[in-house]
């Protein structure tokens, strides 16, 4: 892969992000490339916004994405999918995003507005991207929505070079017995 | 992780460190668990407990962790001790006369300073501490530098009888990358207690002070010129340019990608060893360029001796240090690096760096669970007080209360500051009540002298122990209170016994789920003279799902609460003041849960004033 490769995961604390983005750093590793992460820990994942980074390539050196580079960014929830798109897509980059919507206090108390899908549209036109929806599956806990998304990137080719056996050969490493035949159904939907 | 050959794997700093502690023929280790360093613990435990070839134990606190690492290597053993940035402040008092001390096994002191304040009360550099205790310390960059320094720095240790800092980032500690590891030869245990008073002095009082000084001040001299130190710095560059850059930890990863955008490149020193200052090495390379940019994150430790050095040499170099206080504060992501070497050589870049888009969405901070005890606590404390009382945080997950919509605790320093800073605040002081919070597991940390100190000086305040079973902030790690340790189980010391044995005479217990009750014991204790103690208890409800969860396998019924719309008034007491994330407003007002977040805990019925919150029968997940 030349000129790199670079991912933003955000969304929030509880919603399983760390487990998508070692199962992604893990499938691209199989994929061949050489990649590197880092992931959100500690006080912030009380419900707060949780984020991991994923870089691919030589050419990559911090584990940190930079804000305005993200080849893709892949959010959880609504409200962090503008925040992330925001701040971390690329111009021309993808926003893929799960539609679920978990409200940040202050939209709770009335002080802010609900982030709506045309907010995500916008965060990907202004960098003259696009976003992609995906919609919650209701048969589906929402706590293994990470593995329908990380389906959803392999399926739609979000990331060169990464097929849906890479992602089969990651979450063996990672999970064993119901949650992984269980997430193993999940992309096999796909 | 036992594995005898040399292999890779993907992981953390955290975990390459733990590897590197087998290769080194680690025999103790100990910590208080603190953001970024926990997840050590965490790789710790994954080695079964039968072929672990050391020892661990999460101590009471960073002080105490201290001091069992060295008492254990001075009989000889190499040994670790791990924790967080602020930790040192705790560890201090000892951790300063470590340098006078001949340690037969050595001694590697892990820290992981956190620039940025991810998870920290400051953003303290450590490195000051290096300096003011003549203590050598490593900095890598990276989790596979992590690895290779902490051997680096165990064989310092082990080598020289002495203790060595390897300092980690946040971003060091969490890390992910590739690392190739080393063979594992695992090294018989010789477990005889070897400590030698004669060896060396080690009751440094008074005059006896200043040969051990002498002797820490000469070994740090020695080090400077140590051939295996300094292996682990190293020059980039032909010597080509005319400007360079001396650079360590993980800004030397940043400044790298920063150069990816760069016309010519600098020459870069990268620092493994920043104390003490190589100063030969440092001395060459100011020596052949014209211009070098000293490029440290955080505080300027590196720039004042550097620029010492060319002064004493004579160099006229141009030495480029901190321009700006914001160079002094937060994290050297890449941006910020770029705009650093922007602003010391405006011509290196042709094109403005991308940057964020003005954010619109609402930020999300961190909270308290759905379920959590410490809500149910606030909701019902702030009823029972006056908005003009003053409460005061202590560290933990209650530490969350002094945010919207709560406001409970509105000062904090430390670590178990919270009874004495109360004392004070109590001084002088008849009109506003003052009520200070703590968790059970800070209150044995360093919280314990506070309460000795409010009872033997008379200090009139009311406590309130937020007690859940765990150090549930970073990860759920047992303590004193819980009646398990890291290696089993041992006697539960009780938050209450622990206070009647300081001399607590006016104690009160409620569970933090029974609001009316918990009022009624703020508004008694607040009334009443002297030092008073509400213990309001709970289990954290993340661990106690979490365990559940497990427990049932697929058997798991998750319960729920609903909103009974025809009942419901919209007065918003759910969402506005009680604050449970599991509420959420819809169109008009209306209120709805949401059933990924809600754990059916029920501790929010009580607070709605027209009873329409119900338990959802429904609920199946």
């Amino acid at each position: 892969m030349s000129g790199g490769f670079d991912i933003y995961v955000a969304g929030v604390g509880g919603q399983g992000i760390g487990l998508l983005s070692e199962a992604l750093i893990r499938a691209v590793d199989y994929a061949g490339y050489v990649v590197k992460g880092c992931d959100t820990h500690g006080l912030a994942q009380r419900g707060g916004s949780v984020s991991s980074h994923i870089r691919i390539g030589a050419e990559a050196h911090s584990p940190l994405v930079s804000e305005g580079r993200a080849d893709l960014v892949v959010a959880l929830e609504r409200h962090e999918a503008v925040s992330a798109g925001r701040a971390y897509l690329r111009e021309g980059g993808t926003l893929l995003w799960l539609d679920s919507t978990w409200q940040p206090l202050a939209v709770r108390l009335g002080g802010a507005r609900s982030a709506e899908v045309a907010d995500v549209e916008e965060a990907a036109s202004l960098r003259g991207g696009r976003a992609a929806r995906v919609a919650p599956v209701a048969a589906v806990d929402p706590r293994s929505h990470n593995v329908v998304v990380l389906a959803e990137i392999c399926a739609l080719g979000l990331v060169p070079g990464l097929r849906l056996e890479h992602a089969r050969s990651a979450l063996a490493d990672l999970l064993g017995g119901a949650a992984l035949a269980s997430s193993l159904a999940l992309l096999a939907d796909r | 992780m036992l594995g005898k050959e040399a292999f890779s794997e993907i992981v953390i700093g955290d975990t390459a460190v733990v590897r590197a502690m087998l290769e080194s023929g680690v025999r103790s280790v100990t910590s208080y668990p603190g953001s970024p360093t926990p997840e050590i613990a965490d790789a710790i435990r994954a080695i079964p407990a039968s072929s672990r070839p050391f020892r661990f134990e999460f101590s009471v606190n960073e002080k105490v962790a201290t001091e069992v690492a060295f008492g254990s290597a001075l009989n000889g053993h190499l040994s670790v001790v791990f924790f967080k940035s602020v930790g040192l402040n705790v560890a201090a008092d000892s951790f300063v006369q470590l340098p006078l001390m001949d340690i037969p096994g050595g001694m590697v002191v892990v820290l992981g300073d956190d620039p940025g304040a991810n998870s920290s009360q400051n953003e303290q550099d450590n490195r000051h501490y290096a300096r003011m205790s003549y203590m050598p310390l490593f900095e890598p960059a990276s989790a596979a530098e992590a690895y290779s320094m902490f051997k680096a720095a165990a064989g310092l240790a082990s080598r020289r009888r002495m203790a060595v800092i390897l300092r980690l980032t946040t971003h060091v500690c969490h890390a992910k990358e590739r690392v190739a590891f080393g063979p594992y030869a695992p090294a018989p245990f010789d477990p005889t207690p070897r400590f030698d008073p004669d060896s060396g002095n080690y009751v440094p009082l008074a005059s006896s002070v200043f040969p051990l000084k002498r002797r820490a001040l000469e070994r740090l001299a020695a080090i400077a010129s140590d051939p295996e130190a300094l292996a682990t710095n190293r020059l980039e560059g032909r010597g080509g340019s005319r400007r360079g850059v001396i650079v360590a930890g993980a800004a030397y990863l940043s400044l790298m990608d920063a150069l990816e955008d760069a016309g010519p490149r600098p020459d870069v020193l990268k620092l493994g060893m920043v104390h003490p200052l190589p100063a030969g090495q440092v001395l060459e390379f100011l020596a052949s360029h014209d211009e070098v940019k000293v490029l440290e994150e955080l505080d300027p430790v590196l720039e004042p001796d550097i620029k010492a050095l060319a002064y004493d040499a004579g160099l006229r170099t141009r030495i480029i240090g901190k321009r700006d206080i914001d160079e002094r504060m937060g994290e050297y992501v890449p941006s910020k690096v770029r705009d650093i070497l922007g602003s010391a050589w405006p011509d290196m870049f042709d094109s403005p760096r991308p940057s964020a888009l003005p954010a619109v969405a609402s930020p999300r901070p961190p909270q308290l669970c759905p379920g959590c005890g410490h809500r149910s606590a606030f909701y019902a404390i702030k009823k029972a007080l006056s908005g003009d009382d003053i409460t005061v945080a202590d560290i933990g997950c209650h530490t969350l209360g002094s945010f919207p919509p709560y406001g409970m605790g509105r000062v904090l320093l430390s670590m178990g500051h919270s009874t004495a800073t109360a004392s004070g605040l109590a001084l002088f002081n008849g009109s506003r009540k003052v009520v200070c919070f703590i968790g059970d597991s800070t209150l044995f940390h360093a919280g314990l002298p506070g309460i000795a100190n409010a009872v033997y000086n008379a200090h009139e305040l009311t406590l309130v122990v937020m007690e859940n079973g765990t150090t549930a902030m970073t990860g759920h790690q047992d303590h004193p209170g819980t009646g398990k340790s890291f290696n089993g189980d041992s006697p539960r010391l009780s938050v209450r016994a622990a206070l009647e044995g300081l001399g607590v005479a006016n104690i009160r217990e409620v569970d933090a789920y029974q609001q009316a009750k918990l009022i009624e014991a703020m508004r008694a204790a607040t009334s009443e003279p002297g030092f008073k103690v509400v213990i309001a208890r709970h289990p954290c409800m993340l661990k106690f799902t979490r365990e559940a969860r497990r427990r049932a396998g697929p058997a798991w019924r998750a319960k729920r609460v609903r909103v009974d719309q025809a009942s419901c008034t919209r007065n918003l007491e759910c969402v506005g003041r009680f604050g449970c994330p599991s509420f959420q407003v819809g169109e008009g007002g209306a209120i709805s849960v949401n059933a990924d977040l809600c754990i059916g805990d029920g501790s929010c019925r009580q607070t709605c004033p027209s009873g329409a919150i119900v338990e959802d029968l429904g609920g199946e997940r």
